[in-house]
């Protein structure tokens, strides 16, 4: 058991990193317009009980780290209406990130 | 829409006394009973008078949480901006640890969520949406709006959001950065608004009163010169 200690954090600050683009199995926290987008680790927000498991009764454990990652608008929306310099921030678990291909420092 | 048109689902009447649950809150009463049951409501009210039956929740859980929802409104989140523009150390203390300085105020936010306070700028705009489904900072705000759990707005606001701004009456400049918050997890975001210009020397009492819900949601600013100091 994983227990309640969460791992280390895969992804420190201003880390580069795409969100996956498979399939959501069942309850999942990733919204679908960020799947494949790239972007960086604006902060680390903590572990939490992942909500993936805690949806189907399960205990939520091993302890899921969650990261805000901040995307520019014009990387998600192509034809965004506005300047490059807007950005958008969510909230991810890490299982759902990758390095992203521009960074594999 | 159900076909059910029956004005009262509740199988065990609260209002019968000759039973002896005088303590009992008895089950929720429905806030609208003029229209028919929706389905949603069908089913809440089953799963809800299972929980009880099954001894999971009592009746009396359920009334101290609606009453606590109740004492929630943007008033409270007025309260604590109003704080955060005359109190440096309380600002700082906020954007660190909205948690624990909620807590220093006495606002428990409960244990389901964290919070997280995001500062408005002359440079960046902040801006709250849930796109997933409608999370609200609402130990802090209350019930959210009904246009902020929309599909339109949580549609739209991720990926226009200075047209749905203008749409609230907020043109943002271009030099300002936009920046949305799709609060998808385990957070909860209140945006700290700016302090309008003119409102130097007001109290906090008076502060309080000029912020506005949806100026905490991100899709207002708060415009001085539209507000005269009281007293």
């Amino acid at each position: 058991m994983s227990g309640r200690v969460p791992m280390r954090p895969k992804y420190s600050e201003g880390a580069q990193v795409q969100v996956t683009s498979r399939p959501p199995q069942g309850h999942c926290r990733t919204p679908w317009y960020l799947r494949g987008k790239t972007g960086v680790v604006a902060s680390d927000q903590g572990a939490f009980h992942d909500p993936e498991r805690l949806a189907y009764h399960k205990p939520g454990l091993p302890l899921a780290r969650l990261y805000k990652v901040r995307f520019r608008q014009t990387d998600i929306w192509p034809d965004y209406r506005g300047p490059a310099s807007d950005h958008l921030e969510a909230d991810i678990y890490e299982y759902w990130l990758t390095p992203s291909a521009k960074d594999q420092t | 829409m159900s076909t059910h048109d029956h004005d009262d689902h509740d199988h065990d009447h609260a209002h019968d006394h000759g039973h002896g649950h005088t303590h009992d809150p008895g089950p929720l009463q429905r806030d609208h009973d003029a229209d028919a049951m929706s389905a949603y409501e069908v089913l809440e009210t089953v799963i809800r008078t299972l929980l009880v039956e099954k001894g999971v929740l009592t009746n009396d859980e359920i009334a101290a949480q609606i009453d606590l929802m109740d004492s929630r409104s943007p008033a409270l989140g007025a309260k604590v901006v109003a704080r955060a523009w005359t109190d440096l150390a309380f600002k700082q203390h906020l954007i660190e640890d909205t948690r624990a300085a909620l807590a220093g105020m006495g606002i428990d936010i409960g244990t389901l969520a964290d919070f997280r306070t995001v500062e408005n700028s002359p440079a960046t705009h902040n801006v709250v949406v849930c796109t997933l489904c409608s999370c609200y900072p609402k130990y802090l705000l209350g019930i959210p709006p009904a246009w902020y759990k929309s599909m339109a707005y949580r549609s739209r606001v991720v990926s226009d959001p200075r047209g749905v701004l203008e749409e609230f009456g907020v043109r943002m400049q271009e030099g300002v950065e936009v920046r949305v918050h799709d609060s998808t997890a385990d957070l909860r975001y209140l945006v700290l608004p700016m302090r309008p210009a003119g409102t130097e020397g007001w109290s906090e009492t008076q502060l309080a009163e000029i912020v506005t819900r949806d100026s905490m949601i991100g899709t207002a600013v708060l415009d001085g010169s539209m507000h005269r100091a009281t007293g």
